[in-house]
């Protein structure tokens, strides 16, 4: 007897709590009454207070920039050689090609005319002074290694490079085309050592016709990567 | 080091000798001594989850291998150069790794390294932009840097300087300019461009002395920016330009350039 009481009510109970659910759905108030979701999962008793451990991997150094200077000998056409220097920053674009700004100082000498006639000079202290920059585009046309004694190599590349700015010289800003081959011997990886030869083209009329004037310069120079 | 940091280019036109030589020493030796700074960082450390880690002698695809790492050692990578990693192993050997290599290495927490290389995605939204530019400004020859930043993918600001050197007069030009890419999203993405600024113009010494002008100018173009690889793009563009001088007619000038930038 008491088990089929149990199940009559139960079987009530079930009804009856079935029912109001369906009446809360059919006024829609169902939606509201659903639990929010809470941070804690049912059932979690304990909260753990540990943080999740964040790795924080250092920054990869990246050295694309080469930075440094150089001193070396210019010959300024008709004007004679003299001593040259100046900066240079490169941005190494993939293992072959990189693009490189340089700015440079040299002085030109007396033409051979002005030592002859005395006196007679074709232009002042300031105009002989040579500047000029230059933006190029080189390539590593032939990367290498080099070895000193048995335990010792070092990486070296030839490259060579062109490109255009300007000079200023005798007065005036002139367009310059700039081509030239270099050496870079890297000391460690960081630390290169550069020999360059380079060929500074640009146009000239100061001894009466217009000519293109070659004005090669040798270099030797020392950079940092960064 | 106390000394004050000098790196720029005396901007004088005709700067001393020994004020370019202590600039340039100032500017090696601050290279030198801040350099080293470096060496005591920490280094991420990765593990070989390919078969093998090839370390060669150079960062170039010619270098020989000399060296290699087994599958689930650890190596440190100490520096990045264009596509190559410059990594040391636990027994203290150096060497050069390709981009390539390293994506298949993992994070200590397992996770794979993210080696990933800018691509055309970053040709699109990247905000900041600098270049070179040469050509022909209507007979004379003209170089130009510009530096730009983009208010959204279609639209950026940029402004220009600009050294001209003709066979009569040299100058130099300031513009701003507003850029509307249509395509950003092409790999090779046409523009058009409009702009005013300054130019300055004088006579070269060799022609008799005539008087500096300054001049303000006015212009339209269309151009197209190439992308190449990495962080790097070609543009070509033509321009044309009116400059309002003071005399009676205004000139008008065509500008062809071509050249090569940069996106960060």
């Amino acid at each position: 007897m008491e088990s089929r009481f149990r199940v009559l009510f139960l079987t009530v109970a079930i009804v009856g709590l079935s029912g109001c659910a369906a009446t809360k759905n059919l006024f829609g108030g169902g939606q509201e009454e659903a639990p929010p979701p809470s941070a804690e999962a049912p059932g979690q008793v304990i909260d753990p207070q540990v943080e999740r451990r964040e790795v924080k991997e250092p920054a990869i150094d990246r050295e694309d920039f080469e930075v440094g200077g150089f001193v070396g000998i210019m010959g300024i056409e008709d004007f004679g050689s003299n001593v040259s220097y100046g900066l240079r920053l490169a941005y190494h674009i993939t293992e072959g090609f990189f693009v490189e700004a340089t700015v440079g100082q040299s002085e030109g000498g007396l033409t051979s005319f002005e030592v002859l006639s005395g006196d007679l000079r074709l232009l002042t202290d300031d105009e002989r002074v040579m500047t000029y920059y230059n933006l190029n585009l080189g390539y590593n046309i032939l990367p290498g290694e080099v070895f000193i004694g048995e335990g010792r190599a070092y990486n070296t590349n030839l490259y060579l490079i062109a490109g255009l700015g300007s000079t200023r010289f005798a007065g005036d800003d002139r367009f310059t085309v700039n081509v030239g081959v270099g050496y870079r011997f890297l000391l460690t990886d960081s630390v290169a050592l550069h020999l360059d030869f380079r060929d500074h083209l640009f146009d000239i009329d100061l001894l009466g016709e217009e000519k293109t004037a070659h004005n090669l310069e040798g270099h030797l120079g020392i950079t940092v990567f960064f | 080091m106390s000394e004050p940091s000098i790196t720029t280019i005396p901007s004088t036109p005709q700067p001393t000798s020994t004020a370019w030589l202590g600039c340039l020493i100032a500017a090696v030796l601050q290279v030198f001594l801040t350099a080293p700074v470096q060496a005591a960082d920490e280094y991420r450390t990765v593990t070989v989850a390919d078969p093998y880690l090839e370390m060669r002698t150079g960062p170039g695809r010619g270098y020989p291998i000399f060296n290699v790492v087994d599958r689930g050692e650890t190596v440190d990578v100490l520096m990045q150069r264009t596509e190559w990693y410059l990594v040391r192993t636990d027994n203290d050997k150096e060497g050069w790794v390709d981009r390539g290599q390293m994506e298949l290495t993992l994070q200590p927490d397992g996770s794979r390294v993210n080696f990933k290389e800018v691509g055309l995605e970053d040709f699109t939204n990247a905000k900041w932009e600098a270049g070179l530019l040469a050509g022909d400004f209507g007979g004379a020859n003209i170089v130009s840097l510009y530096g730009g930043y983009s208010l959204n993918p279609n639209v950026s600001v940029e402004l220009w300087v600009s050294q001209i050197l003709g066979n009569f007069s040299n100058g130099w030009m300031g513009s701003l300019n507003l850029v509307h890419e249509a395509f950003p999203e092409w790999r090779v993405s046409p523009f058009f461009t409009l702009g005013a600024g300054v130019i300055h113009t004088s006579p070269k010494s060799t022609i008799i002395q005539g008087l500096d002008r300054t001049d303000q100018i006015g212009h339209v173009g269309a151009g197209v920016r190439l992308y190449t690889a990495r962080r790097f793009l070609l543009r070509a563009e033509y321009k044309s330009y009116v400059v309002f001088t003071s005399r009676d007619e205004n000139e008008e000038v065509e500008e062809w350039k071509v050249g090569f930038a940069f996106f960060f």
